[in-house]
C-alpha cells in the first residue's frame, strides 16, 4: 500500500486525528512500556501524522503497548495514542494477513507468572 | 418618488476581484428609483466621499446605496457623508457586496450576480425609507465599577481622576483582588503589596470614590447614560463608620478554626477578622457561618473588648440604590479547581499546590511568614516540580479543563522557579512546560535568566502522574527532546493552575444583558478596535473577566475603560438610536405579547381613549415604547399577532421590499 493511503487508511481505521497533537509529551510520560518501546507513545502520533509510517510497521514497539490506555485518558487534546498504535497494528495483520502469533505458538510463552486470564484471552486472539 | 444614487466600492481587489464592479453598477441603474450609478476604488476614502457629497448636489439625491462591505465597517461613515451633504443620514442603505458576496465566492459571473442582487434589495428599500431623527437623554454623572481588584482600582481612580464620582462594589470584606495575595510580580520583581496597598490607600482617600466592600450588585435597570442598579451591602454585624480597626476583637474571638480563605486555606482566622493587614476599608466582618453568637446566641466576646462598640449582631443588609452613567465590569479570575485532576494527586497530598497557594506560601505576610516550607510537616522542600498547562489548553476535558491558554502561567513560574532558587540555592528545581510563552516587554529575558544565572532546570514535556510515597512525591514525566521518560522524586510540586472568570460574572452579564463567549469572558464589542467596550452601550470592561491578561495589561486596559467612561460622563446629553420600535396603537388589541419578550423592558401598557362609532369614546389597552430604553432588537415585531408593532428603519415593508427584490 502506498503510504498516503497508509496514513489515509490508520486514520481512519483508528478514528484519530493526529493533527490535534500539540506535543507536550503527557502520553509518553507515564507509559508503563516505555522502556521495553522503540518508539513511543507521542513518536507513533507525530510519525503517522508525518507518514514515516514505514519504520512502526517493522517496530517490535507495535506489540509493546499494554492498551491500559493511560495516553487516551490523559491527553490533554483528545488524541487518543492508543488508539493509533492499535490501527498501526491493524494493518500489519492485514498486510500480513495473518496474526503475529499462532495459537500453537502461544505455548512456548507460558510460564508460571502469566496471569490465567492472560493465557485464555492469548489462545483467543491467536485462534482467529 | 426618490432619487437614489448608487455608488459601487472595489475596495481595491477586495470586492473587484471577485465582483465585476461595472456591471453591477450599470445593472442598477435601470432600478426603479435609481437616477445615478457609479463605481469608485475607494468609496470609503476622502475623495469616494467626495464623489458621492458632489453627485447628491448634481443630481439632487433623495436617497444613497453604497454596495460595499459589511455596515458594520463603514454604515457610520457614509450615514456622516449623507449628513454632510445635506441629506438625512437614514436615507443611507449598504448592499453588502464584500463579506457576503466576493469574499465568499471564488467565480467572477457568480459574484457579480449576487453584488447586483443585493444592490436591487438595498434600492428597494430607500425607496420606502424616511427621514429618522434620533432622540436624546440625558447622563447621569456618576461611575459604576464592579469588582475591587486592580482592574476596579485603576478603572475608578482614573474616572476619579478626571473629576466624576465612582463607586466601587467589591463582594469581598476589602478591595485589593488576587493581586493583594501575590507576592512579587513579574518581570521586574516589585513587591505586590508595596506597589497596590498605595493604589487602595488612594482609592479610600479620593473624595470622589466611595467603596461598597463586602457588597454586590442585585439589579441593573436603565440604559447607557441612566443606569439604576441596586447594591446589596451585606450585614457585617460590625458598624463601618465605628470600628477603627484596632483588631482587639479578633484577638479575643474564641472561634480560632475558621479557615482563612486570604491564605487559600492554609491557616486559620477568627470568625470576626480583616483578610489582612492593609486591607481597604480596614473594618472587621463577622463570617456568619462560624460566629458562635450568630449561630445560637452565646459568646459575645468581641462585643465586651471593642472599645469602639461598633459590634452589632442585629446588623441587616442593606439595599442601596444608585444612578449610573457608566458601568464598568472588573469582575476578575479564579484559579480552576485542581480536585478533578487525579493524576496530579492534588487531593491525596497536601505538598502538592497550587502557584497561588505558593504564592501565600513565599509571602512574608502569608501562613509561614514567608518562608518556604511544605505545607504537610512545615519541612524545607529540597526538589520542587513546577507543572505548566494544568487544566489550560486542555480541549479534551471541558469537564475540568479549559481550551484556552491563561497567559499568565509560563511567567509566574519562571518567577517561582527563579525566586526559589535564589533564595534558596540549595533547591533543585525543575519546570516542565508544553511551550515557553513569553511575549511582553522583558518577559522573554526574565525567563532566560532563570535558565541561565538561576540554573532552573527547563524540561520540554510533560508530567503524567503524581504520586505521594511516603514523604515523597514521585513525578513523572517525560523529556520530548531527550526522547526520555523521567522519574523525580520531589519533596514539593506546585500545579500552575488555568484560570477562569469569577463565577458571578455570568449572572451579573444577564443583569447587564452584556454578552458573553462560552468560557464565561465578557465579550467585547471588537476584538480589536474596541476591546474595552461591552457591545451593550455604557458597559465598560476592564481586567481578567474579558481574557486572561497580566497586571501590565489589567493596568492598561483598566485606563482605556477609564477614558472611556470619561468620554461619555463628560456629555451632557446622547443621541439615541431612531431605529427603535413604535406601536401602532389603532391595531393594537393590547395582547402583551411584545411586553413579554422585550429583553429591554422597553415596553409598557397605558389605558387610551379612543373614538368608537356614534361619538362614543372606546377606552383600550395599548402598547407604548419607550425609545430611550428600546434597543432596536425587533423582537416585539415578530411576537406582534396583529401586526402592530414595527421598528422604524426596518418596517415591515421595507423588508418585504428587499425580499421582493431578491425573489424577484
Amino acid at each position: 500500500m502506498e503510504n498516503k493511503y497508509l496514513k489515509d487508511d490508520i486514520i481512519r481505521s483508528s478514528g484519530v486525528n493526529p493533527k490535534k497533537c500539540m506535543k507536550c509529551g503527557k502520553c509518553t510520560a507515564t507509559c508503563p512500556s516505555f522502556d521495553e518501546m522503540e518508539y513511543h507513545p507521542h513518536q507513533f502520533v507525530y510519525m503517522v501524522e508525518s507518514g514515516d509510517i514505514e519504520p512502526l510497521l517493522e517496530s517490535e514497539s507495535l506489540y509493546k503497548c499494554l492498551s491500559c490506555f493511560a495516553c487516551v485518558d490523559r491527553c490533554p487534546r483528545g488524541v487518543e495514542p492508543a488508539k493509533l498504535v492499535e490501527a498501526v497494528k491493524l494493518s500489519v495483520i492485514r498486510q500480513k494477513n495473518s496474526n503475529r502469533l499462532k495459537a500453537d505458538d502461544v505455548v512456548k510463552y507460558l510460564d508460571e507468572d502469566i496471569p490465567q486470564q492472560a493465557i485464555v484471552s492469548a489462545f483467543r486472539k491467536y485462534s482467529k | 418618488m426618490q432619487r437614489i444614487g448608487v455608488f459601487v466600492c472595489w475596495c481595491g481587489s477586495n470586492i473587484a476581484g471577485t465582483v465585476d464592479v461595472k456591471a453591477v453598477a450599470e445593472a442598477l441603474k435601470s432600478e426603479p428609483g435609481v437616477v445615478f450609478s457609479t463605481e469608485y476604488q475607494y468609496m470609503c476614502s476622502q475623495a469616494g466621499q467626495d464623489l458621492i457629497k458632489d453627485a447628491v448636489k448634481e443630481h439632487n439625491l433623495t436617497g444613497i446605496v453604497v454596495c460595499s462591505c459589511s455596515p458594520r465597517m463603514h454604515e457610520a461613515t457614509f450615514r456622516k457623508t449623507a449628513a454632510a451633504a445635506g441629506l438625512n443620514p437614514y436615507m443611507v442603505e449598504i448592499a453588502n457586496i464584500r463579506e457576503q458576496c466576493s469574499w465568499v465566492h471564488k467565480e467572477m459571473p457568480l459574484g457579480t450576480e449576487k453584488a447586483i442582487i443585493l444592490g436591487k434589495a438595498a434600492v428597494a428599500k430607500v425607496n420606502l425609507n424616511a427621514p429618522l431623527t434620533p432622540g436624546q437623554s440625558p447622563v447621569t454623572k456618576r461611575a459604576l465599577v464592579i469588582g475591587g481588584g486592580i482592574a476596579g482600582i485603576q478603572t475608578a481612580l482614573d474616572i476619579a481622576d478626571a473629576g466624576f464620582p465612582v463607586d466601587i462594589v467589591e463582594k469581598k470584606p476589602t478591595i485589593g483582588g488576587k493581586m493583594a495575595q501575590l507576592d512579587k510580580t513579574f518581570p521586574t520583581l516589585d513587591c505586590a503589596a508595596c506597589i497596590l496597598t498605595p493604589k487602595m490607600v488612594d482609592a479610600a482617600q479620593n473624595e470622589n470614590i466611595r467603596i461598597f466592600s463586602y457588597s454586590e450588585v442585585e439589579a441593573v435597570k436603565g440604559f447607557v447614560g441612566n443606569f439604576e442598579v441596586k447594591i446589596k451591602k451585606k450585614a457585617r454585624y460590625v458598624d463601618e463608620t465605628k470600628c477603627t480597626g484596632c483588631g482587639a476583637c479578633i484577638e479575643k474571638c474564641p472561634q480560632k478554626k475558621v479557615p482563612n480563605e486570604f491564605n487559600l486555606g492554609m491557616d486559620n482566622r477568627r470568625a470576626i477578622y480583616i483578610p489582612f493587614a492593609q486591607a481597604v476599608p480596614k473594618v472587621a466582618t463577622i463570617d456568619a457561618d462560624y460566629c458562635n453568637m450568630l449561630k445560637n446566641g452565646k459568646c459575645g466576646v468581641c462585643t465586651k473588648f471593642c472599645a469602639a462598640g461598633a459590634i452589632d449582631y442585629k446588623q441587616k443588609d442593606e439595599i442601596i440604590e444608585e444612578k449610573y452613567g457608566a458601568i464598568v465590569v472588573a469582575t476578575g479570575f479564579e484559579p480552576i479547581s485542581m480536585e478533578k485532576f487525579d493524576e496530579f494527586a492534588y487531593s491525596q497530598s497536601k505538598d502538592v499546590i497550587t502557584s497561588l497557594e505558593f504564592e501565600r506560601l513565599t509571602n512574608a505576610a502569608g501562613p509561614t511568614a514567608g518562608k518556604l516550607l511544605r505545607p504537610s510537616d512545615g519541612k524545607h522542600p529540597h526538589k520542587i516540580v513546577f507543572v505548566q498547562c494544568v487544566g489550560s489548553r486542555c480541549a479534551s476535558c471541558a469537564e475540568k479543563g479549559k481550551e484556552y491558554c491563561s497567559k499568565i502561567c509560563c511567567m509566574y513560574t519562571a518567577k517561582h522557579a527563579m525566586l526559589t532558587r535564589d533564595k534558596y540555592p540549595d533547591t533543585d528545581v525543575t519546570v516542565f512546560y508544553i511551550d515557553v510563552r513569553t511575549p511582553g516587554k522583558n518577559f522573554d529575558e526574565f525567563q532566560r535568566r532563570a535558565v541561565e544565572e538561576y540554573g532552573v532546570n527547563y524540561v520540554k514535556g510533560m508530567v503524567g502522574k503524581v504520586t505521594p510515597e511516603g514523604d515523597k512525591l514521585i513525578v513523572r514525566g517525560s523529556d520530548l527532546i531527550a526522547n526520555k521518560q523521567i522519574k523525580i522524586d520531589a519533596d514539593l510540586v506546585v500545579l500552575a493552575a488555568a484560570i477562569e472568570p469569577d463565577k458571578t460574572a455570568r449572572p451579573l452579564a444577564t443583569m447587564l444583558t452584556a454578552s458573553m463567549d462560552t468560557n464565561d469572558f465578557f465579550t467585547e464589542a471588537h476584538p480589536k478596535l474596541r476591546p474595552v467596550e461591552s457591545p451593550t452601550a455604557g458597559v465598560f470592561l476592564s481586567g481578567t473577566c474579558q481574557g486572561p491578561k497580566d497586571i501590565p495589561e489589567t493596568v492598561s486596559q483598566a485606563g482605556a475603560a477609564a477614558s472611556k467612561v470619561i468620554g461619555l460622563l463628560q456629555k451632557d446629553m446622547l443621541l439615541g438610536n431612531p431605529c427603535v420600535a413604535s406601536s401602532n396603537q389603532l391595531m393594537c388589541n393590547g395582547c402583551s405579547s411584545c411586553e413579554r419578550v422585550c429583553p429591554y423592558g422597553a415596553i409598557s401598557y397605558e389605558d387610551k381613549e379612543f373614538p368608537g362609532p356614534n361619538r362614543t369614546v372606546k377606552v383600550r389597552r395599548v402598547a407604548t415604547v419607550n425609545p430611550a430604553v428600546c434597543q432596536g432588537c425587533g423582537a416585539c415585531t415578530v411576537a406582534c399577532p396583529s401586526g402592530a408593532m414595527d421598528l422604524n428603519g426596518f418596517m415591515n415593508s421595507q423588508i418585504m421590499a428587499e425580499v421582493d427584490a431578491i425573489c424577484k
